[in-house]
């Protein structure tokens, strides 16, 4: 029978079907950070048990972290705690630890890729919901909760219902400015926050088949914002380049061995979804949201939806949201005043977003009255910035480059947009309070973040390439 | 951790007719910074329940001092958004026992689950007779687990629920994944073997 890459990854990893109930799945790799981990590591010891697999397991600590002098001992009793925490039980498991210091350090799902942590082929899950980011290799990787994360230090296993498969076809060439950030945001609109619920995405076509592996992780990093578990592409010499010489990636003839496989995962021919959808890239222009969800998105040169369309409980809901962004229906946002800009997160913290933000404010300056968090999403990525020359350009555009965390993506840390200030952010959600209470989020490109730090205002970043 | 048994509940309920509710509404993240499951309950809806200075808003359902009861039905899609189970542990840390909505995210129904929280799915249809029916506060929901079926006492209305059948075993039991994974390690093993 012809199976989609999605149940060739997941039938070989079951380890028992339950009758009438979830699968037993066996976990291949297992991120852990300092905020979801503390009570599962507890649980274990009151059952009195150890991590069972503490070589598949991996730490790292993100979430709640300065993204300012991390030299110093963390100023937040209750953070310090968490990140303290996570290293004692790291120590005490055997588990691979990044701490806050370590050269390797990162937002997890930046550092899983880089270390060669994530393979394709793999099942991979972390106590946070953007772990579909590593699907992008041809994995299977979905967030959980802490129960399940005290489930996997214990079993290495999870108790999952087979989700059910969707395809998303992107063809053709996008045009210029548009970027991956610009096509999820768009399939998000189209779909809606919650249409891709119960689902796990395959995403495919020639525009997906040319993104490069960062470029297709913040693809698939923001399946979930759909509601997916989680969403990934078939892994092919794109992923295999990034792949080969990472530090925990296999070498020699365990590579060999592992690549012949890898070359077998993709979707076979007449394989069935049970839903498919197809867009165009050429329809897909720089995007925002305007909203309080991820799928109220539009392009960057549109008008605000009015509503008119919706009834009862939607309709108060839409007007909830555009009354908490302070956003008129039926008008433009081109223009519109922006307060704060953040770059960073798992959606793209990378060095290409880094590298794409740097491109347009080159030359120019950083717009009085902008505050801007440029935040890398690793050391690593931080190492590198510098290597390349990049925070030169942004420190001589009026720029400061932070130091590696999740920040102001969720806003844990004390990097807070205050209450009614307009933040434009490449992270991955717009949700009411989510980068601080009261703040009000535009999500965007790291490109679209450039346009309105140099210009202050919603800008087309078109206007610059 | 093991759960607490549900088998029936009945009771009034508390409604909160908003929809995409995500998890960053039920516990901001910056109340996440426990090392524990307690003391989330305090912070549940934090930002629509309290002003910035801490005082309680007052016409929030949770404030008004006019719905109560261990159920809480909301609008579809609830739970959306971030995997933190810390969501499950601030609405059991309130008091809740059952969540009722027409349309759940997934990682939070198995987060609600693994925490003895119930989650059920209703029809559009019913879910707005329910809010219609929440005009008289002392009108009370049934729910039971062994039966598959909520009833709303007012009118007599019920429907049936779907839950997965190992998930319903659980609840009714008080047992939960992590008994049944260590029960089968041997097999666990095995598996790693034959790779």
């Amino acid at each position: 029978m012809q199976r989609t890459l999605f149940d060739k990854i997941w039938d070989s990893h079951v380890v028992r079907e339950i009758e009438g109930g979830p699968s037993v799945v066996y976990i291949d790799r297992h991120l852990v950070h300092e905020v979801t981990s503390p009570q599962a590591f507890a649980g274990l010891d009151s059952r009195g048990l150890k991590v069972f697999r503490p070589q598949q397991t991996f730490a790292t600590c993100d979430h709640n972290v300065p993204t300012l002098d991390q030299h110093l001992p963390i100023r937040d009793v209750l953070s310090r705690m968490q990140v303290e925490t996570l290293a004692a039980n790291a120590e005490k498991h055997g588990i691979h630890h990044f701490g806050l210091n370590n050269p390797n350090q990162g937002v997890v799902h930046v550092m899983g890729p880089e270390q060669g942590v994530t393979l394709p082929g793999q099942t991979i899950v972390c106590g946070d919901s953007h772990t579909s980011t590593h699907g992008a290799f041809g994995s299977i990787a979905f967030g959980i909760g802490t129960s399940e994360v005290e489930m996997v230090l214990a079993t290495q296993c999870i108790m999952q219902p087979k989700p059910k498969k969707m395809l998303i076809e992107v063809n053709g060439t996008l045009g210029k400015g548009v970027t991956s950030k610009d096509i999820i945001l768009y399939i998000i609109s189209k779909i809606t926050a919650g249409g891709g619920t119960g689902y796990f995405i395959e995403f495919a076509g020639s525009a997906i088949r040319s993104l490069s592996m960062e470029a297709r992780m913040t693809l698939c990093n923001m399946s979930i914002e759909m509601g997916a578990r989680g969403g990934m592409i078939a892994p092919d010499q794109t992923t295999f380049d990034y792949v080969q010489g990472r530090p925990y990636a296999p070498v020699g003839e365990a590579w060999d061995k592992a690549l012949a496989y890898w070359k077998t995962l993709r979707t076979d021919e007449g394989a069935v979804f049970d839903r498919t959808c197809r867009y165009e890239a050429a329809d897909i222009e720089p995007m925002i949201t305007y909203g309080t969800n991820p799928g109220m998105g539009m392009k960057i040169t549109g008008v605000v939806p009015d509503g008119s369309d919706l009834e009862g409980n939607d309709r108060k809901s839409f007007d909830k949201s555009l009354n908490y962004m302070g956003i008129q229906a039926g008008k433009p946002m081109l223009g519109m005043p922006v307060d704060y800009v953040f770059v960073g997160s798992c959606t793209n913290g990378r060095i290409e977003d880094f590298r794409m933000f740097a491109s347009l404010v080159r030359g120019r300056k950083k717009a009085e009255g902008v505050t801007a968090w440029l935040v890398p999403g690793s050391k690593r990525v931080e190492k590198q910035a510098v290597a390349e020359g990049l925070t030169d350009i942004l420190r001589e555009a009026g720029f400061e480059f932070r130091q590696p965390g999740c920040s102001a993506c969720l806003a844990m840390n004390e990097d807070k947009v205050p209450a009614g200030k307009y933040a434009v952010s490449t992270s991955n959600r717009n949700f009411e309070g989510r980068q601080g209470p009261g703040a009000r989020t535009i999500l965007a490109s790291p490109l679209v973040a450039a346009a309105a730090a140099v210009t202050g205002r919603i800008t087309d970043p078109r206007e610059f390439l | 951790m093991p759960i607490d048994k549900f088998i029936t509940l009945q009771g009034t309920f508390v409604p909160l007719p908003i929809e995409n509710v995500d998890t960053d509404q039920i516990i901001p993240a910056r109340f996440m910074k426990g090392t524990t499951r307690d003391g989330f309950g305090d912070n549940l809806f934090r930002d629509w329940r309290y002003h910035k200075d801490g005082a309680p808003v007052q016409d929030f359902v949770l404030n008004q001092g006019v719905y109560s009861g261990s159920i809480l039905v909301a609008g579809k899609n609830f739970g959306s958004g971030s995997s933190r189970e810390h969501a499950a542990w601030a609405i059991t840390g309130y008091g809740f026992k059952a969540v009722v909505s027409s349309f759940f995210a997934d990682i939070f129904r198995n987060n609600a689950l693994n925490n003895g929280l119930l989650p059920v799915q209703v029809s559009e249809d019913f879910l707005s007779e329910i809010f219609a029916a929440a005009a008289d506060p002392a009108t009370e929901l049934r729910i039971d687990l062994e039966q598959q079926l909520i009833t709303l006492l007012s009118s007599g209305r019920s429907e049936p629920f779907d839950i997965n059948p190992y998930k319903r075993n659980c609840l009714l039991n008080g047992f939960d994944d992590i008994d049944f994974l260590l029960n089968i390690k041997d097999e666990i093993v095995q598996f790693e073997q034959n790779r």
